[in-house]
């Protein structure tokens, strides 16, 4: 199936081609880690500082949304995993369905949080002066939940940018000649699953 | 289903299963009077589903060693970060 793939200079081979988009996938993902490591750290070290002011902060995110959120998240990244497979099989129209319900559970993504974000509004838990809360803790807490999320939200809709990509390409009847492009962009989409799986016992499931 | 439509389906909904199967586990932790080791574990359980995801979805468990030094050197070099700063922290008086 891959022989039908245009190759591309340097490589000499199809697998050599693929190998390198992989490694370079990684190469970036691994950057991205250490993006959202330094948030982590953070979140790590006023965990430690401010103790259980910091975490009861965590009680008034919404638990059910962030629940919800993370079904989709997963379930997303079954079904472009799903996609990636069949294509890898010569199975294209299990492949553009799998990229379909992709994008739709991503999109759902933001749809629940944007309901999310404008909730948190209303209860004023935006750090400006009508903060809801009292301590100084809870106010760094709400800090790194707007910055994480909003960070995460940004790099979900890049994703969905790409899993668009991938539909204009099957399409274009070009998803079964380019399987880099699902590779890379698969590999992106479950990073930022991955991603979220940590962040959410960190908002969501603490101090309760 | 043939051999191959099975194989295209198998490990992506079995992993589904089980990735949402620990998502209802960390929630039940969560609710249940469990005290202080609710983070931890609901930590734990969020490490088992990044590393499942990591090796089944991303297919490192499959991937070459060049693929595995590249995820592996995102992990170390966090892991020094998180190290350093500790470090950092735990030596002030």
């Amino acid at each position: 199936m891959a022989d039908s793939a245009p190759l591309h200079e340097p490589w000499e081979s199809h697998a050599r081609q693929r190998e390198a988009t992989v490694f370079g996938l990684w190469t970036f993902l691994a950057s991205e880690l250490l993006l959202f490591g330094g948030l982590f750290l953070v979140y790590a070290i006023h965990r430690w500082e401010d103790g259980p002011a910091f975490s009861k902060a965590a009680a008034h995110t919404d638990m059910w949304l962030g629940t919800l959120n993370t079904a989709l998240l997963l379930t997303s990244s079954a079904a472009i995993a799903v996609a990636g497979r069949a294509l890898e099989a010569g199975r294209a129209r299990t492949a553009v369905i799998g990229v379909w319900v992709t994008l739709l559970l991503g999109l759902g993504f933001l749809v629940v949080k944007a309901f999310e974000y404008r909730k948190d509004l209303h209860e004023h838990l935006w750090p400006a002066p009508d903060f809801a809360l009292a301590e100084p803790a809870a106010r760094i807490f709400f800090g790194l939940y707007w910055t994480s999320t909003g960070l995460h939200a940004l790099h979900v809709t890049a994703g969905l940018v790409l899993i668009a990509r991938l539909a204009w390409m099957a399409h274009r009847g070009l998803l079964m000649k380019r399987p880099e492009s699902m590779e890379a962009t698969s590999l992106y989409w479950h990073l930022v699953d991955l991603i979220w799986v940590v962040l959410y016992p960190c908002l969501y499931l603490v101090g309760r | 289903m043939s051999a191959r439509a099975e194989s295209v389906w198998r490990a992506p909904l079995i992993l589904w299963a089980v990735l949402v199967g620990l998502l209802a586990l960390s929630v039940a932790v969560t609710e249940a009077p469990l005290g202080s080791a609710k983070t931890p574990i609901s930590l734990a359980i969020a490490g088992v589903k990044a590393v499942l995801i990591a090796l089944v979805f991303m297919r490192l468990n499959r991937a070459s060693i060049l693929v595995r030094l590249a995820a592996g050197a995102g992990v170390l070099f966090t892991a020094f970060l998180f190290l350093l700063t500790a470090g950092d922290y735990l030596a002030r008086s």
